[in-house]
């Protein structure tokens, strides 16, 4: 399946991206290896998400390309756009999961969507993956009975239902409570460990995400502006990465939002 | 001199985001229509909404059908017995059922329960992300969620209008013959010689199978285009409701004009 073990799993090149006159992407270039977990990280509204979308191919980019193992995801018809989506899994921010049906048909949609896989041997594979995650016991459960880590651990699940090669994960640290947080930070690596898969982790929790990526990408502006393992971006001598992974409230990005004078605010010109 | 230039800048704007979203309604309608196949392929999506969108709104239907019937029913006797007409209350009630207030007040109450309830709930699946999770599950959201639902709506509507007329009439049966004296086989006998078969129930029906494609289509289209936002949402399901009651009205004066027009 793999395209060859050296080159990168996606690989983005001059893309530019707006959101009606807002540039979200301004030329970005990023080479996202294979069985590696890689973090693109960057403040809130900085364009993570639409990144993920773009790779989905949920969004066209204005102009360049995005390779997903050696294929032009935008220049694919929907029908095969499709069918390479069953590759690739994605953790939602919200979990995403169907409300109208519990955990385990949650977890079972993709295998009865794509497989004619008997009754008992789905049954098997949604227990496993349900097992993978730790929430066996919950099978029964609907989405609006389970806590926000619980919601995300079932969409993790889901996500690798279909043994995808590469696993998106939107903010999965975002609103967890310490022992969700715990859960997941050992998860994601022991997932991409255990199945051989390709993880990209879009988030700003930095002391979270450094502990688990093997590259970090940081975007800003919409640049990448640094780029390197943990350890290369702790011993970064750039102002914006400093400010970044310290959590300095001024640096490069301004505390205050851009405005006139206080004193031409407070007393008129 | 600069506020006729932003006037002319902002009707130029607008006209160009209504024809855009004009686009975008009929686009989404094609491929909606191009996803058929998934309901012949599993017919329990159309089933399950043939349930929630007709089904739960039969109760509604029969029971606001009942008392327009009865309305009728009164309004028609003291109007025909000026005239010593009494005896053709049925034809006159029937006759307005089944040809103008079956479909329109059925497509109006539908828009306002099942067309409501089609926004917030695709609204909804779009703002907790459901339909790009379904997108990245390689599941097609537009054949898999709104298909169903547009067929569903199709189907149902002609159904829940010719329940509506039948209650209307049993209304009117109820008030006439019941309360007011009118003979129980004139009102029967009158209706079944006068009421024709194609000319009034027919077209009827027609009529509703069109409200029934473009109240769903509405319904579904606002809610898949909307804001995901709670404003956002909100703002969309009173536009399903307003656009289909005005879709409704025009479209039911433009189909009675074709259909008994001269």
């Amino acid at each position: 399946m793999y395209e060859d073990d050296d080159s990168p799993l996606v690989k983005i090149r001059n893309l530019h991206f707006k959101r009606g006159s807002k540039v979200i992407f301004a030329g970005v270039d990023m080479d996202i290896p294979r069985r590696k977990v890689t973090a693109i990280m960057g403040p809130s509204g900085t364009g993570k998400t639409t990144l993920l979308k773009l790779i989905g191919g949920q969004l066209r980019p204005d102009q360049g390309t995005i390779e997903f193992d050696g294929e032009n995801i935008h220049a694919l018809k929907t029908r095969d756009l499709y069918k390479l989506r069953m590759r690739m899994g994605m953790l939602f921010q919200s979990g995403a999961l169907l409300t109208d049906i519990n955990v385990f048909e949650n977890v079972a949609y993709p295998l009865r969507e794509h497989t004619d896989l008997s009754d008992s041997m789905l049954e098997r594979l949604v227990l496993l993956k349900l097992e993978a995650v730790g929430l066996r016991g919950a099978r029964d459960l609907m989405p609006s009975e389970l806590s926000g880590g619980m919601a995300r651990r079932v969409a993790l699940a889901r996500a690798i239902a279909l043994d995808p090669m590469m696993i998106m994960y939107d903010e999965p640290f975002t609103g967890q409570d310490p022992i969700s947080m715990g859960v997941l930070v050992k998860l994601i690596p022991s997932l991409n460990e255990a199945a051989h898969i390709s993880s990209i982790l879009v988030s700003h929790d930095v002391r979270e995400t450094l502990e688990i990526a093997d590259m970090v990408f940081v975007i800003s502006n919409g640049k990448v502006v640094d780029s390197g393992t943990p350890d290369e971006l702790h011993d970064s001598s750039k102002q914006w990465t400093k400010q970044f992974i310290d959590g300095l409230p001024d640096g490069p990005v301004p505390f205050h939002y851009p405005a006139p004078e206080l004193e031409e605010d407070l007393l008129g010109k | 001199m600069k506020s006729i230039t932003n006037f002319f800048a902002s009707l130029g704007s607008n006209v160009m985001s209504a024809v855009q979203k004009l686009g975008r309604a009929h686009m989404l309608f094609f491929q909606m229509v191009m996803g058929m196949d998934e309901i012949l392929r599993r017919p329990s999506l159309l089933i399950k909404q043939l349930y929630y969108v007709g089904v739960l709104s039969v109760i509604l239907i029969s029971l606001s059908g009942f008392f327009v019937g009865m309305v009728l029913g009164l309004q028609g006797y003291y109007t025909l017995s000026q005239f010593g007409a009494e005896a053709t209350l049925g034809v006159m009630v029937a006759a307005s059922l089944v040809r103008e207030l079956g479909p329109v007040v059925t497509a109006l109450l539908f828009a306002g329960r099942a067309g409501s309830a089609l926004t917030a709930e695709v609204g909804l699946m779009k703002a907790t992300e459901q339909l790009s999770g379904l997108e990245m599950m390689a599941v097609n959201p537009v054949r898999r969620v709104l298909t169903p639902r547009l067929f569903g709506g199709i189907f149902s509507m002609p159904l829940l209008a010719a329940m509506f007329s039948m209650f209307g009439v049993l209304g009117g049966w109820f008030v006439g013959v019941g309360l007011l004296g009118v003979d129980d086989g004139t009102y029967w006998s009158q209706m079944q010689t006068k009421i024709d078969l194609h000319e009034d129930i027919y077209n009827g029906v027609i009529k509703s199978i069109v409200f029934g494609v473009v109240c769903t289509w509405i319904a579904l289209f606002e809610g898949y285009d909307s804001t995901p936002t709670s404003e956002g949402l909100s703002r969309a399901t009173t536009r399903t409701v307003v656009h289909s009651a005005f879709a409704i009205l025009g479209l039911d004066f433009i189909l009675t004009a074709i259909m008994f027009g001269e």
